[in-house]
């Protein structure tokens, strides 16, 4: 792990250099307990001595650039943030002048679903989580569980095209061989299905929803903040009722509002408490806008997401056949 | 229409675009062609002023079908409203499959306000389908002993789902 404590040393070295100029730098501390980190919002240079980069530190930073418009702040971000930083310049929702991006090459984060289901109990407070290089130690009740990183990683980051950040100011570690992008086989062997199946795995699932909002809260790309439709008094797009039927809707408000514009980081399934597998949804739209539009939100700067624009022919749709 | 008078009907919903798609329907009327009687029409002032998420809603609250209907490709009122629809309506046809929701219960199209002709076509050929597919089934379960089972279906799988992290 000696090259992460180095490369920590040469991001908080990055960071001090520019913390002055900044109103504020965005990363991770530890959060409760070991296991688990939590944003950081480094303000001086006592905040900068907590920051940590590990895998277990897992939030998109770029959910709160949106809040600090108008002032000039730094994020430290993965390949996957990057893209929402780029998703949200694109749309005009900050300004390239006011974020400083102090970018990761990423090796892929944990997934704390996962290590709860690998873990023999529930792990409740964990007491100390030493990371080897492929191995994470983890303390709880006296007793110490060995998992391997791999198998504890999640799914964005195993079939992750984009471990680099594609946009950054500083960049910290080395960069990654080019690589494919892939679905995972649950979402493949989910698309598969019949209708029938499909509708009874959503009423199913979403009748487990609790209508807590986490996953539009997370979302970096939810800029709305009140004005969000789903919270809106006009019951004519969701009522109060938490039934399979609205739960669902405010999901389909979700999806739709992120069409072509989401950039698969994944923050909305890990911030379900209920774990609904709501990244089926989107990487099924993903692939829907690549396939129509050739379109991938997030990739490159100064491009107009598909459905703020049109052409007068459309190559790849085909609606005048009946 | 002598097939579809011996069932019962269903609810499709139309939207329809206020220069052209609603005046295409007005034509076939005035012309005294047989159409369906399934459809509920709601104009709208442009193809472009219809957010997917209508059809969602209708669609989730029991219609069997939604049709919307605007001017063809560069003869919008607005200009460029119904390009903009195109692009919207597309991708939610695409994106019905993932839910459940059979896509084929949606669909979009051009008619002009001259095309009375193909307005009936169209209003026939779509309520067809839809009476081929029968009525929509309910997302929310219907009875006291679906909710209950739903219920001990969810405590029984516990709380994780397996297939994702």
């Amino acid at each position: 792990m000696s090259g992460e404590v180095s490369q920590l040393e040469e991001l908080k070295a990055a960071i001090r250099g520019q913390l002055d100029s900044l109103d504020c730098v965005i990363g991770w501390e530890q959060g409760y307990d070991p296991l688990h980190a939590t944003p950081l919002f480094i303000r001086s240079e006592a905040d900068l001595e907590r920051l940590t980069i590990s895998p277990l530190a897992v939030h998109n930073p770029a959910t709160y650039t949106t809040g600090f418009k108008g002032k000039k702040i730094g994020l430290v971000v993965r390949g996957c943030h990057s893209r929402s930083v780029i998703e949200l310049l694109n749309e005009k929702l900050i300004e390239r002048d006011e974020v400083v991006l102090f970018g990761l090459c990423c090796d892929g984060v944990v997934s704390q679903r996962k290590i709860r289901a690998a873990l023999p109990a529930d792990p409740g407070f964990v007491e100390a989580v030493e990371l080897g290089k492929d191995e994470l130690h983890i303390t709880v009740a006296g007793e110490q569980a060995t998992l391997k990183l791999q198998e504890v990683l999640a799914d964005k980051c195993l079939h992750c095209a984009y471990p680099d950040p594609l946009v950054a100011d500083v960049l910290i570690g080395e960069k990654h061989a080019p690589r494919q992008a892939a679905s995972p086989a649950c979402q493949d062997a989910f698309e598969a299905l019949g209708n029938e199946e499909k509708l009874a795995f959503w009423q199913d699932t979403m009748s487990r929803c609790i209508r807590c909002y986490a996953c539009r809260n997370v979302c970096p790309m939810c800029v709305c903040q009140d004005h969000c439709i789903a919270t809106s008094r006009d019951h004519l797009w969701m009522s109060q009722e938490n039934t399979p039927v609205e739960n669902f809707m405010f999901q389909m408000i979700h999806v739709s509002h992120l069409t072509g514009r989401c950039t698969e980081c994944g923050e909305c399934e890990r911030a379900c408490p209920v774990d609904i597998p709501l990244m089926l949804l989107r990487r099924y739209m993903n692939k829907q806008v690549r396939e129509v539009f050739g379109h991938q939100a997030g990739i490159a700067l100064d491009k107009t997401p598909p459905l703020l624009t049109f052409q007068v022919e459309e190559a790849r749709i085909k609606e005048r056949d009946w | 229409m002598s097939a579809q008078d011996e069932q019962r009907e269903l609810r499709i919903v139309g939207f329809l675009c206020n220069w052209c798609s609603y005046g295409g329907a007005d034509t076939a009327g005035v012309a005294r062609f047989i159409q369906p009687t399934d459809l509920r029409i709601i104009r709208v002032p442009c193809s472009g002023r219809i957010d997917p998420l209508f059809i969602v809603r209708a669609l989730l609250n029991g219609a069997d079908g939604v049709l919307v209907s605007g001017c063809h490709p560069r003869d919008c009122h607005y200009a460029e409203g119904n390009f903009y629809a195109r692009r919207r309506l597309e991708m939610l046809k695409r994106f019905l499959p993932i839910t459940g929701i059979d896509e084929r219960r949606f669909e979009y199209t051009w008619v002009s306000a001259s095309e009375g002709q193909r307005w009936q076509h169209v209003v026939t050929e779509f309520t067809r389908r839809i009476h081929e597919l029968g009525p929509a089934p309910f997302f929310n379960p219907v009875s006291e002993e679906e909710w209950a089972k739903l219920a001990l279906d969810g405590a029984a799988r516990g709380a994780s789902c397996a297939c994702h992290g």
